[in-house]
């Protein structure tokens, strides 16, 4: 009601009626507030402008978190080191900006070369965080519900005391103000206070960072506009059993297109392009399940597809936002067999046209190939699945698919049959693929695979015309004992494997490897819990630059090469020189002890000289030890 | 390099240990007996019966005349190495869990466990080497309770009237034997008990292995920790290579938890180490369970480990191994 306008004259105000009582105990005289001095601050992407261009890695272990650069084996270097530095975990912000840890007080943001604290915000407690795609806002949520104590801090970075007992609570980055906190979310018809599995992130994020939403399974979804945080348009999206819904992720097309119409200023008069959401509700009486995809904020619905015998669906958005896959779990009539449907929609055309890939196995893994038009699935028929067990490793199969751009349908690329993988990473740049074993006591197999192994530029394949799937290769296998993730580099030249202490401890630890699975470092360290590479923000090159450095690449690659030779040598010379002067401490700490050993015995020896010296001379006939002459004589002064 | 398999205990090695000489090799192990071996061929030589319990201990002194052992069954035996006889028998309310000769053969030091009230205690004797040696007093020349964590490993420095110890919960200190206070001491000499302890040649440095996984260097005279080698598994034992610049360590994982692993995580090897830069070197498997134990040969010819598979394998090093330099031509003292 704030602010409502009556008409042209008057305005409908309100106030906490918590705020009356302070407004009532104001000191009424003004108090200049101090101007504060104006510091430069550190710039918060330094780490771009690394003149080598290596990327940067954190890792968590025991109570140390450390800052790592990765590169050529010259290049690696720790950046930063913190002890102490979170109660909880780690984790970066997604264009790389911000370290974020995690307190009993709230959560805290670091960044800049010199790691200065940035940002903090006080939720006490804090459990999980969700950053917006574009590092404006921060979503945080606590098991235990907020309390604002007699005399808490008050103002606008701090719960007031109408926020208490929420659980989520949304913040601005940049000024470190509280916008609005929530209370967590309650499916209909469910208890408060019951134990069920926290849905996170539980406010998704629209690519722009315009809006921001969160599902009431079962009744609705509520989008928040921002920075106000205020329900858009006054009114959730009302959807009858609705169970999850997913935002259409901005291709580099889309934000190009936008970034011209921001340039165009306010001539263009076409509508920008909406954001999109997709949502899916189950089956209920004789109504099919049903996923819809809607346009937003005006709410009109795109298009609807009706599925029937339905126990669950996922919802899989590739990163560019062309193509959807609902992946429908199906039953029989009977329920006792399952089954899965790929459900793909081709958004980027007219009517989005929906095929269907029907399988006869469960599906356990589903993965879009970044900026692609393929992907990968890792599905079984074990007899195992569902009932998991120490030891039991269930076998699967891996297939990938691909849009046969002729025919204008997704077909089958490869079957790679009778494996145990059940992860897929996608480098993210696309190409490369790694099938893993993750979460097994007996195998932990990782196989890096090449899908466009024929093709000598990335660039473009449309004009290469060989034979389907000729092009997958399999470029080799490693094994990672124990291994608990991997995630990509950044660039997509590196993949990292750790074991983390939290899961299990054995081997505990992390490995690089490059793309063909050759593996680059491997560090077996007690107490290892996380490892996150930093993420990079979108590249500031245009379209064109990007064109020119590929085409140029040769020259480039020449003078890499030349500063790689001369590194080399470079590097021997200094580890030489450096055992060198270890062998050297070594040997005249040596040669100390050694004098020091001496004239400790001829200090003991000479105490004892007058009493005991023939004793001496006659051991000394017997003796051939000299050592043992001398040794002699310290008896005497145990005596 | 061939191993020699010596297959005398039933249950696993708690100690090994060379004679001065190198010819002999004395085994102590949880089946109550100690052997002694042949290390050129591996024949065993004898064996000295009498305890009965554990025997945690031993030590030999230079002349390869006596041997002293420690036991679970709360006594500590003084040997005559070549007859096989017991000499002396001393008893303590509890178990003892490290004997040691002085550098001149003169002194015994031995800790006894904590238990049933008792404290741990760093007992000295004085060893009467006249006569046959069963002469020996009842009472130690010196004994003191160390306060706080109680003593694991223990041994006589270069430095008259000191006593070294490893603790349990990682400190090193230096005990004055008349008056039994703390010298010196390093308290985060490691993070985790110490599990052996051994001198350099001329005592003025020395090798600790802990259970927080590292083995290390560490200085007489002042504590203070010269180099670290950091594995990945708890270690039990690490020892000095004599002339060549390597360090042996020896462990794997705890032998409780051992049925849970398989073969390759448990890291069974032993470990060669470079002294001084702190590098792995090599490794050498063998053993199917933890070692418990490794020592060197003192002319540095061969070594030998024992493990909790009671096994004791008895390495001599080839021709290979004095030839071979990693890492170039360097003149690195002892």
């Amino acid at each position: 009601m704030d602010g409502h306008p009556f008409d042209a004259k008057h305005t409908f105000m309100t106030n906490y009626f918590t705020d009356i009582e302070k407004f009532a105990n104001m000191d009424e005289t003004y108090v200049e507030p101090k101007t504060e001095e104006y510091k430069p601050r550190e710039h918060l992407r330094a780490w771009l402008a690394d003149p080598q261009g290596r990327d940067q890695y954190g890792i968590y272990r025991g109570n140390d978190v450390e800052i790592h650069w990765h590169g050529k084996p010259s290049q690696r270097e720790q950046a930063y080191k913190h002890s102490e530095w979170t109660d909880l975990y780690i984790s970066w912000s997604p264009q790389g900006t911000y370290m974020t840890t995690l307190h009993r007080q709230g959560v805290q943001l670091w960044g800049g070369p010199s790691w200065q604290l940035q940002q903090r915000f006080a939720h006490p407690y804090v459990k999980l965080l969700d950053f917006s795609p574009c590092e404006q806002y921060l979503v945080t949520w606590s098991n235990e519900p907020i309390v604002v104590p007699e005399g808490a801090l008050q103002g606008p970075r701090y719960f007031s005391p109408i926020d208490e007992g929420n659980h989520i609570a949304v913040w601005d980055i940049k000024s470190g103000n509280m916008l609005r906190t929530f209370p967590a979310a309650q499916a209909e018809g469910e208890e408060p206070g019951s134990k069920k599995q926290l849905q996170w992130p539980a406010f998704k994020w629209s690519p722009d960072d315009k809006f921001v939403a969160r599902v009431t399974p079962g009744q609705q979804i509520s989008v928040y506009e921002l920075p106000s945080m205020g329900l858009q348009a006054k009114k959730s999206i009302k959807i009858e059993g609705v169970v999850d819904f997913e935002w259409c992720p901005l291709g580099d097309k889309d934000r190009e297109d936008a970034e011209k119409e921001a340039k165009a200023g306010a001539k263009t008069t076409r509508k920008l392009k909406e954001n999109m959401l997709v949502y899916w509700t189950p089956e209920v009486a004789n109504q099919p399940a049903r996923v819809t995809l809607m346009n937003f904020p005006s709410r009109s619905i795109l298009r609807q597809k009706n599925l029937f015998n339905v126990s669950e669906c996922k919802l899989y958005w590739q990163n560019q936002g062309d193509f959807l896959c609902v992946k429908v779990d199906r039953h029989t009539k009977t329920k006792k067999t399952l089954f899965c449907n790929l459900e793909i929609f081709r958004v980027r055309e007219k009517d989005y046209p929906v095929e269907v890939v029907e399988l006869k196995d469960t599906v356990l893994e589903f993965s879009w190939e970044p900026k692609g038009e393929r992907f990968a699935i890792v599905f079984s028929n074990d007899p195992n699945l569902g009932n998991p067990g120490p030891g039991i490793t269930i076998k699967t199969d891996v297939s990938f698919f691909q849009l046969h751009r002729q025919k204008g349908d997704f077909r089958l690329l490869r079957n790679l049959p009778g494996r145990t993988s059940n992860t897929i990473r996608w480098s993210p740049r696309g190409r490369f693929v790694l099938l893993a074993t993750v979460g097994s006591s007996t195998k932990s197999e990782l196989e890096f695979w090449d899908l466009d192994f024929n093709t000598e530029d990335v660039g473009r394949k449309e004009n290469v015309k060989d034979e389907w799937g000729s092009s997958i290769q399999h470029l080799g296998t490693a094994d990672h004992y124990g291994v608990t993730d991997a995630e990509w580099d950044p660039s997509g030249r590196y993949l990292a494997t750790h074991a983390s202490a939290w899961r299990h401890t054995l081997e505990n630890g992390y490995a690089i490897w490059d793309f063909k699975g050759q593996e680059l470092e491997k560090h077996i360290l007690d107490r290892f819990k996380q490892f996150l590479w930093r993420p990079r923000p979108k590249t500031l090159l245009t379209k064109e630059q990007q064109k020119q450095i590929r085409k140029n690449l040769r020259e480039y690659s020449r003078a890499f090469d030349e500063e790689d030779a001369a590194e080399e040598s470079n590097v021997s010379a200094e580890l030489i020189a450096h055992r060198k002067r270890l062998v050297d401490e070594w040997n005249a700490w040596r040669l100390r002890c050694r004098e020091e050993l001496g004239e400790e015995r001829r200090k003991k020896g000479g105490k004892v000289d007058g009493e005991e010296g023939p004793r001496e001379e006659t051991k000394e006939e017997i003796e051939v030890w000299v050592e043992e002459l001398i040794e002699q004589v310290e008896e005497e002064v145990v005596e | 390099m061939r191993p020699i398999l010596l297959q005398g205990h039933e249950r696993s090695l708690t100690q090994i240990k060379y004679n001065k000489e190198g010819d002999l090799l004395f085994s102590c192990s949880k089946d109550h007996v100690i052997n002694v071996w042949f290390t050129h061929n591996g024949e065993r030589l004898g064996t000295y019966d009498g305890h009965n319990g554990t025997v945690w201990t031993i030590d030999v002194d230079a002349e390869s005349r006596f041997l002293v052992s420690g036991s679970a069954d709360n006594c500590m035996k003084l040997w005559n190495v070549a007859t096989g006889k017991c000499l002396y028998t001393w008893e303590f309310p509890t178990a003892i869990k490290r004997v040691a000769f002085s550098q001149d053969d003169d002194q015994i030091v031995c800790i006894t466990e904590q238990r049933m009230g008792y404290q741990s205690t760093v007992r000295v004797f004085d060893i009467n080497k006249e006569g046959d040696g069963t002469a020996q007093s009842k009472e130690p020349t010196y004994m003191f309770s160390p306060i706080g964590s109680k003593a694991t490993v223990c041994a006589f420095p270069y430095m008259n009237d000191l006593i070294l110890t490893g603790h349990e919960s990682g400190k090193l200190a230096l005990f004055d034997v008349k008056t039994g206070d703390e010298v010196l001491n390093n308290e985060r000499a490691h993070m985790d008990t110490i599990t052996d302890l051994q001198m350099s040649p001329d005592r003025t440095y020395f090798i600790t292995s802990s259970k927080d996984k590292t083995a290390r260097l560490h200085d007489t005279k002042t504590l203070m920790v010269l180099k670290t080698y950091p594995t990945e598994t708890p270690l039990n034992s690490a020892a000095i290579a004599p002339k060549r610049p390597y360090v042996l360590l020896g462990g794997g994982q705890e032998a409780m938890s051992v049925t849970t692993t398989s073969l390759r995580q448990g890291k069974f090897e032993t470990r060669f180490w470079h002294k001084l830069f702190e590098e792995e070197v090599g490794r050498v498997k063998g053993h199917f369970g933890p070692i418990n134990t490794i020592a060197v040969h003192p002319a540095g010819s061969s070594y030998s480990s024992g493990g909790e598979d009671g096994f004791v394998r008895v390495h001599h090093f080839d021709e290979s191994y004095w030839k071979a330099k990693p890492y170039g031509d360097m003149d690195i003292e002892d």
